[in-house]
């Protein structure tokens, strides 16, 4: 009896508090749904790597290297300038990189003179410096060089079975001694497509096969330190989230104990008291990215001393953004509880959307569209472009602009739900 | 400051607000003249709050008047004559006494010169100058009370509107918040505060204005209402020896203490009103214990004019 009164009393509380049902049930689906999204991308068979690519041999071998990588379905190669294949000036390798550098892709693709004639298989002297393929790679995305590197061995050896066959069976009487008539003849019979097939994936051996080196194009003199700032950065604008709406909850405390009355029957009124609040939780922001990227520079080597003005400007867009959202929220909520409540499920979301837990580059096209409807996605977007593009200033201002905006809706909007305490 | 103003400080002439379906005002007036301490009482959803509130600028009113030393206001108005202290203790608790008079007088108007000398007033005042460096939330209730109230008149204003500011305080601070409002008042500040305890409003106020359903059902001094509700008339309490029965309704015209052990009844005749009220009480199955006769009260007159207790 004692029990049921307890459960009784519990149930009660459940269904009459909608954010604790929220919380229990709308949030584990929303975060199973979003990672799913995510994750499921992987096995996407309509989801493709985005490469450029570059012959510099111009052989008839990497003119079947680039035709099978074309065919491939995984893949979406772009061997031009211009997004539309075929209309713009044929890539070379400095605008292949600059592609990478820019974000159009993750990886270029360059097929070195000398490849065609160096063949597949490391000739008689093993000492022979062979030419390599070259995969310039944006690292930030970890997982696009390791794909396209798997992908051209295997396009090596279907894209010129007859090559492959020819220098394998050189490489295979050299070492084992040659073979005899009836082999010969066997052989032979294979190469004119008259045999049975030769197993896919036989041969694996890398000291067979396309020579391939990653080449990190992204700031190689900073090595991996510059990808500290994107975690800073996503980190650093969710935890600011949290503190704004927090801190704007201070309203809501305010209401309860009378003092926002008294505030709103000043010279400041309404507008004055949110105005103060927007202008304090910007400068609270903006101290806490900036101590938390102090950290990173001083345990983590990331480059912030060498990237103040894009971090100043875009921490200063993006401390705006977040505390006008944080007085969205409070005003929003009818109650501290409420608040947090809502706070933990709207932010935990559009940091998972927006590319604060999770690259956005790693997500399929569709959720990198979709995480664009978020704040997290524009200024995690921002700090990409300053510490790991280092694009020019001038060049961010997509992302101010959008993050501009928003911080005018928001606040418009805060002051909008803020009326409820004003005059009756 | 405004003071020296012309006109009356504080006229409310036919206040009408209605949310939804409830009439909170229904055609009040009030009136407060200069250094006078009105006490404005009623039960729970009389309307006090709404009234305070409307004057205050916080209510639009759906019809009728507000004037300020002469002057009409309508809700989004400026009124600096106006000092509001809520019932809430509407401080920062994590700012010293004088950090929180500083940040209220600024927000007020006050600055330079003129805030260093009212929040040194305000201290010496408010009896809390020892303690102001101190953060608020380690003062006592009393004190925070205390504070709640300097806070309104930081800017010096003409008028001064307390929502129960005694609510919740030990009989000591009580005292000494009166002792402040007297003050006030000697220097011509006219106040209006809305309280429970009617033993308080019947010692302290000069005026009293009863409000009930949005309504003024009556106002004047303590001796004026008394007289005008009960023409020399007593009240009779009767002590009971047990409590008054279970399922039992209280005859019309008397009422029971919240214990059950008291019944009160309005005695205009002499004896013979006595002996037959006694004679209602015991025929509806009440022992009476003991009785006494006193003459009438605010008490008597709110119940009269009201129908209910003051905490009803």
């Amino acid at each position: 009896m004692i029990l049921l009164t307890f459960l009784r009393i519990h149930w009660i509380g459940m269904k009459r508090d909608r954010v604790v049902q929220a919380l229990t049930f709308l949030l584990p689906i929303m975060f199973f749904s979003i990672f799913a999204a995510v994750f499921s991308n992987q096995s996407d068979p309509m989801s493709k790597v985005r490469i450029a690519v570059v012959d510099e041999d111009q052989t008839p071998y990497s003119q079947q290297l680039m035709k099978a990588l074309m065919a491939e379905g995984s893949l979406d190669v772009r061997v031009t300038a211009t997004r539309e294949g075929g209309n713009g000036a044929t890539l070379d390798r400095s605008a292949a990189e600059t592609l990478v550098r820019n974000g159009d892709v993750p990886v270029a693709v360059v097929i070195p003179k000398g490849i065609g004639a160096a063949g597949m298989f490391p000739a008689g002297d093993t000492n022979q410096v062979r030419p390599k393929v070259l995969l310039l790679a944006d690292v930030s995305d970890p997982v696009a060089p390791q794909v396209v590197s798997g992908m051209l061995q295997k396009v090596a050896f279907t894209a010129a079975p007859q090559t492959m066959a020819v220098e394998g069976m050189t490489m295979f009487e050299k070492y084992t001694g040659p073979m005899t008539d009836a082999q010969r003849n066997m052989v032979d019979a294979w190469k004119r497509g008259e045999g049975p097939a030769i197993p896919s994936g036989s041969t694996s051996d890398t000291a067979v096969g396309l020579p391939v080196e990653v080449v990190n194009v992204m700031q190689p003199e900073q090595g991996d330190t510059s990808m500290v700032s994107f975690y800073a950065a996503g980190i650093g604008v969710m935890f600011l989230l949290f503190s704004c709406s927090g801190a704007g909850g201070t309203l809501l405390e305010e209401e309860e104990s009378g003092t926002l009355d008294r505030l709103i029957g000043s010279r400041a009124g309404m507008g004055g008291v949110l105005f103060g609040k927007w202008v304090f939780l910007m400068l609270m922001g903006i101290s806490q990215l900036t101590v938390m990227f102090a950290w990173g520079q001083l345990v983590f080597g990331l480059p912030l001393t060498s990237h103040l003005p894009g971090f100043f400007v875009v921490t200063l867009f993006t401390a705006a953004a977040a505390a006008s959202f944080g007085l969205v929220l409070a005003t929003v909520s009818r109650s501290r509880a409420q608040l947090s409540g809502l706070s933990t499920i709207v932010i935990l979301a559009m940091s998972a959307v927006g590319g604060s837990m999770f690259p956005r580059f790693l997500m399929s096209d569709t959720m990198q569209q979709f995480g664009l409807v978020t704040f997290n996605a524009w200024a995690l977007d921002a700090y990409l472009k300053v510490f790991w593009r280092e694009v020019p200033m001038w060049e961010l201002w997509p992302q101010i602009a959008v993050l501009t905006v928003l911080t005018g809706v928001f606040l418009t909007a805060s002051r909008l739900l803020a009326r409820r305490w004003e005059t009756t | 400051m405004t003071t020296t103003q012309q006109g009356e400080p504080l006229l409310v002439r036919d206040a009408r607000k209605r949310f939804g379906d409830v009439e909170a005002l229904a055609g009040a007036s009030l009136e407060v003249r200069r250094g006078e301490l009105v006490g404005l009482l009623g039960p729970n959803g009389a309307g006090k709050t709404t009234m305070i509130r409307a004057i205050a600028g916080r209510v639009a009113l759906d019809s009728g008047s507000i004037q300020l030393f002469g002057r009409t206001v309508t809700a989004r108005d400026p009124r600096p004559e106006i000092g509001v202290v809520p019932q809430e203790l509407a401080v920062y608790s994590l700012l010293t006494a004088r950090e929180n008079l500083e940040a209220f007088g600024v927000l007020y108007g006050v600055q330079g010169a003129e805030l260093k000398s009212r929040v040194d007033w305000a201290l010496e005042w408010s009896d809390l100058k020892d303690r102001a460096k101190e953060s608020v939330k380690r003062f006592s209730g009393g004190m925070k009370r205390r504070l709640n109230i300097a806070i309104g008149l930081m800017h010096s204003p003409a008028i001064v509107l307390l929502d129960e500011p005694t609510v919740g305080v030990d009989p000591q601070s009580r005292e000494r918040i009166y002792e402040m409002l007297a003050s006030l008042q000697a220097s011509g500040v006219g106040v209006v505060l809305t309280t429970h305890h009617l033993e308080e409003a019947e010692r302290r106020c000069e005026r009293i204005v009863i409000i009930d359903h949005g309504r003024i059902v009556a106002a004047g001094t303590l001796g004026e209402l008394l007289a005008a509700a009960r023409s020399g008339g007593r009240t009779l309490a009767m002590v009971l020896e047990r409590a008054w029965p279970a399922g039992i309704a209280v005859p019309k015209g008397f009422s029971l203490s919240a214990d059950r052990l008291t019944v009160t009844v309005a005695v205009e005749d002499g004896g013979r009103g006595v002996a037959a009220r006694i004679d209602t009480v015991t025929g509806l199955g009440a022992r009476v214990q003991d009785l006494s006769l006193a003459g009438a009260s605010l008490q008597d007159v709110f119940i009269g004019l009201t129908g209910r207790e003051l905490r009803e």
